[in-house]
C-alpha cells in the first residue's frame, strides 16, 4: 500500500497529459460545458484582443488553480467561494496591471472585459471541480489546457469575425482589393454579436459531427 | 402528363438502390413528387388523406404572390424609365424591363436553396421535401432590385442553413426563412438593403428614389394620395409595394384555406390600434410628424400589407392555437408601427417584428395551453 503512494508519479504522465489535452477537444469548455461564453461574444470581432484575451484567462486559470490546490486543505469549505474569488481578484488585477504598461492599446481595447474575467465561469468552474480536490501539479496542467480550449476557440471565432466582417487579420489586409473591385463587401452582420454565437455553434456542430461521443442524449 | 410520366419511369430504374446513378436518388424524388402526388398510402388504422400534400399547399402560397410578383416587375420598369427620364414607355416595355431585372434574382434564390435542401437531404437519407418552395420566391420580393446576386445567394444559403436545417429541415425552423434571409442582409450589407439609393434599377450612376417610409422617418410631407398607396407604384422592395395586388394573393390565400385569417387580421388589428394610439400622441410631440400618418395610411404604405399576408401566415414559425394566433397576430402588428416611427434607425419595422414574434410563438402557444388545462381542470372539480 505505501509502497505505492510513494511511487512518484513522473511529471507528464499520460493521466497528465490526458488533463491539458481533452480540454481541448472533447471537454471543450465553450463548445462542451457552454462556459464563457460572454467574452468569447465580446472580444472576438478582432483577432489581436482575442489572442491577448486568451493569454490573460491563461494566465489567471493556471496559477489560480496552482494557487487554490495548494490551499485546497486549509480553505473552510463554507467560505470557499469567498477565498477563491479573492485569488481570482488579485490576479485579474496582476494581468490588467501588466496590460495596461506593456500593451495599453490591446488593453483599451478590451476595456472592461479584463476585469470581467473575474466573472468567467471557466475559472470558477475549474477551482470548484478540479483543483479543490487535487495536488498542485495536475491542477496546474488543468488549468493550462482549459485555458487553451478556451483560447483556441476564441481565436478561430475572432479569425472568421475579423477575416469577413473587416477583411483583415490582426490588422493587416487578407481579402485583395481585387474583390472589392468586383462588388465584394464586407459583411457587417460579422462585427456583430450575434455572428459570434453562429460561429461558436458552427465549430460546435463540426465537432460533434466528427465525434460523435460528444453529442448528448436529449 | 403521360409523356412526363414515360420519361420519369424511364430514368427510375437508374436512381434507385443498385442502379448507376443513385447519388441523384434525393434530386428525383424531387422530381417526381413535384410532377405528381406520391401514392403514399396509410397502412395503419383508418385515415384520410387529403390529396393537396405540401407541395401542393406550397404552390397555393406561390400562386397567391403572383399578383404582387407581376406588379413588381412592371414596377421596376416604369421607375426605371421614370428615373431616367423616359415617359413614352408602353406596359409591356415597362414589364419586360422588370422581369429582366427581376428574373435572375428568382432563379439565384431557387437554385441555391433548392440545392442545399437536396443535399441536406440526402446526406441525412431523407425524402426531399420542399419546404423552399414558398421562401424561394418570397426572398427575392422583399429585396430591392438593385441587391447583387452573390448577397442573394449567401443569404438563401445562410437561412436555409441555419433558420431551418439546422433545426431539422422544413416544418422545424423557428422563425420564418424568407424574413431570416432579408434579416441577414440587411444587418449584413445595411448599404444594400436601405437608403436612397438602391431601389431603382438603372445601368450608369445611382439614381435616389426615397420609399415613402423612408420620407416619413426624414420628417418630411409625404407626397403621396391614398390611391397611389394601393396601386402601390412607388419604391420599394420589388414585391411590397402594390397593397391591391397584396390584397387579390390575400384573398386567394383565405378562400383556399392555406393562410389562417386569425393571425392575417389580428395583424392588421394591432398595427392599426397601435398607429391610433401614435396618433393620439402627435399634438403632444409636434416635431415627429410621422406620428401624425393617419393610421389606416400605415397599414397601405411600406411592408405592412406584404408581410401581414405571405409572412405572418407562414404555419411553422407562426403559432399553433387558435387563441394563440389572435394574440400573435395582434402583437406582432402591434411593434412593427412601433419600431417604424419611434426608432428613427430603422424605417421599417415589419420584418424586425414579425421575428420577434416568431421566436415567441411557442411560448404563447404554452401559455394558451396551459390556461386551458386550467380551465377545464377547474370544470372537473365542480363536477365532483
Amino acid at each position: 500500500m505505501s509502497t505505492v503512494k510513494n511511487e512518484r508519479e513522473p511529471l507528464f504522465s499520460a493521466k497528465n497529459i490526458r488533463l491539458m489535452t481533452t480540454p481541448l477537444n472533447k471537454e471543450n469548455p465553450i463548445t462542451k460545458q457552454v462556459l464563457g461564453i460572454c467574452s468569447a461574444l465580446a472580444v472576438t470581432v478582432k483577432v489581436e484582443p482575442a489572442i491577448v484575451m486568451a493569454i490573460s484567462v491563461m494566465a489567471v486559470l493556471a496559477v489560480g488553480n496552482l494557487v487554490i490546490s495548494l490551499l485546497r486543505n486549509t480553505i473552510p469549505n463554507r467560505i470557499r467561494i469567498i477565498v477563491q474569488l479573492v485569488v481570482i481578484a488579485a490576479l485579474v488585477i496582476l494581468v490588467d496591471q501588466v496590460l495596461k504598461a506593456y500593451s495599453y492599446d490591446v488593453s483599451k481595447q478590451l476595456s472592461v472585459f479584463v476585469g470581467l474575467i473575474i466573472t468567467n465561469c471557466i475559472i470558477m468552474g475549474r477551482f470548484e471541480a478540479f483543483a479543490m480536490g487535487n495536488k498542485p501539479w495536475p491542477s496546474f496542467l488543468d488549468g493550462l489546457g482549459n485555458a487553451a480550449g478556451y483560447g483556441w476557440i476564441l481565436i478561430a471565432v475572432a479569425v472568421a469575425r475579423e477575416l469577413f466582417g473587416s477583411g483583415t487579420i490582426m490588422g493587416m489586409t487578407i481579402i485583395p482589393e481585387g474583390f472589392y473591385g468586383f462588388g465584394y463587401v464586407n459583411n457587417g452582420l460579422m462585427i456583430l454579436p450575434p455572428m459570434a454565437l453562429i460561429v461558436v455553434a458552427v465549430i460546435i456542430w463540426i465537432q460533434r459531427a466528427r465525434n460523435k461521443d460528444m453529442v448528448e442524449e436529449n | 402528363m403521360k409523356p412526363i410520366r414515360n420519361i420519369l419511369d424511364s430514368i427510375k430504374p437508374h436512381v434507385q438502390k443498385g442502379g448507376k446513378f443513385h447519388a441523384f436518388h434525393s434530386f428525383y424524388d424531387a422530381i417526381e413528387t413535384l410532377f405528381f402526388v406520391p401514392n403514399h398510402v396509410t397502412t395503419k388504422g383508418s385515415h384520410i388523406r387529403d390529396g393537396v400534400d405540401m407541395k401542393r399547399t406550397m404552390f397555393m402560397v406561390v400562386l397567391a404572390m403572383v399578383p404582387a410578383l407581376l406588379f413588381g416587375m412592371w414596377n421596376v420598369g416604369n421607375l426605371h424609365f421614370q428615373a431616367n427620364g423616359v415617359t413614352d414607355f408602353t406596359l409591356m416595355e415597362a414589364f419586360w424591363y422588370g422581369f429582366l431585372k427581376v428574373l435572375p434574382l428568382i432563379i439565384v434564390s431557387y437554385a441555391v436553396g433548392l440545392g442545399i435542401e437536396i443535399a441536406f437531404a440526402q446526406g441525412r437519407g431523407h425524402e426531399v421535401n420542399e419546404g423552399f418552395f414558398v421562401s424561394g420566391m418570397l426572398i427575392p420580393l422583399v429585396l430591392p432590385v438593385t441587391t447583387p446576386l452573390w448577397m442573394v445567394a449567401l443569404a438563401v444559403a445562410f437561412a436555409v442553413i441555419f433558420g431551418k436545417e439546422v433545426f431539422g429541415g422544413t416544418g422545424m425552423n423557428i422563425v420564418n426563412p424568407a424574413l431570416l434571409a432579408r434579416a441577414f442582409l440587411f444587418f449584413a450589407y445595411p448599404a444594400y438593403l436601405s437608403g436612397d439609393s438602391v431601389w431603382i434599377a438603372q445601368s450608369a450612376d445611382a439614381i435616389s428614389g426615397a420609399t415613402p417610409l423612408a420620407v416619413l422617418t426624414a420628417g418630411q410631407h409625404l407626397d403621396l394620395s391614398v390611391m397611389g398607396m394601393l396601386i402601390g407604384n412607388y419604391a420599394g422592395s420589388i414585391g411590397e409595394s402594390s397593397t391591391i395586388a397584396i390584397l387579390i394573393g390575400a384573398a386567394f390565400l383565405l378562400y383556399t384555406g392555406v393562410a389562417s385569417w386569425k393571425v392575417m387580421f389580428s395583424f392588421f388589428i394591432g398595427g392599426f390600434s397601435m398607429a391610433l394610439l401614435l396618433n393620439g400622441l402627435a399634438s403632444s410631440f409636434p416635431e415627429n410628424a410621422y406620428l401624425a400618418l393617419p393610421a389606416y395610411q400605415h397599414l397601405l404604405i411600406g411592408g405592412f400589407a406584404f408581410g401581414g399576408v405571405f409572412m405572418i401566415t407562414d404555419p411553422v414559425s407562426a403559432t399553433q392555437t387558435e387563441t394563440g394566433k389572435w394574440i400573435y397576430g395582434f402583437l406582432a402588428g402591434f411593434i412593427a408601427i412601433i419600431v417604424r416611427v419611434l426608432n428613427p434607425a430603422y424605417p421599417e419595422g415589419v420584418m424586425l417584428a414579425i421575428l420577434f414574434m416568431n421566436v415567441f410563438a411557442p411560448l404563447i402557444d404554452h401559455y394558451v395551453i396551459e390556461a386551458n388545462i386550467k380551465r377545464r381542470l377547474k370544470r372537473v372539480a365542480i363536477a365532483k
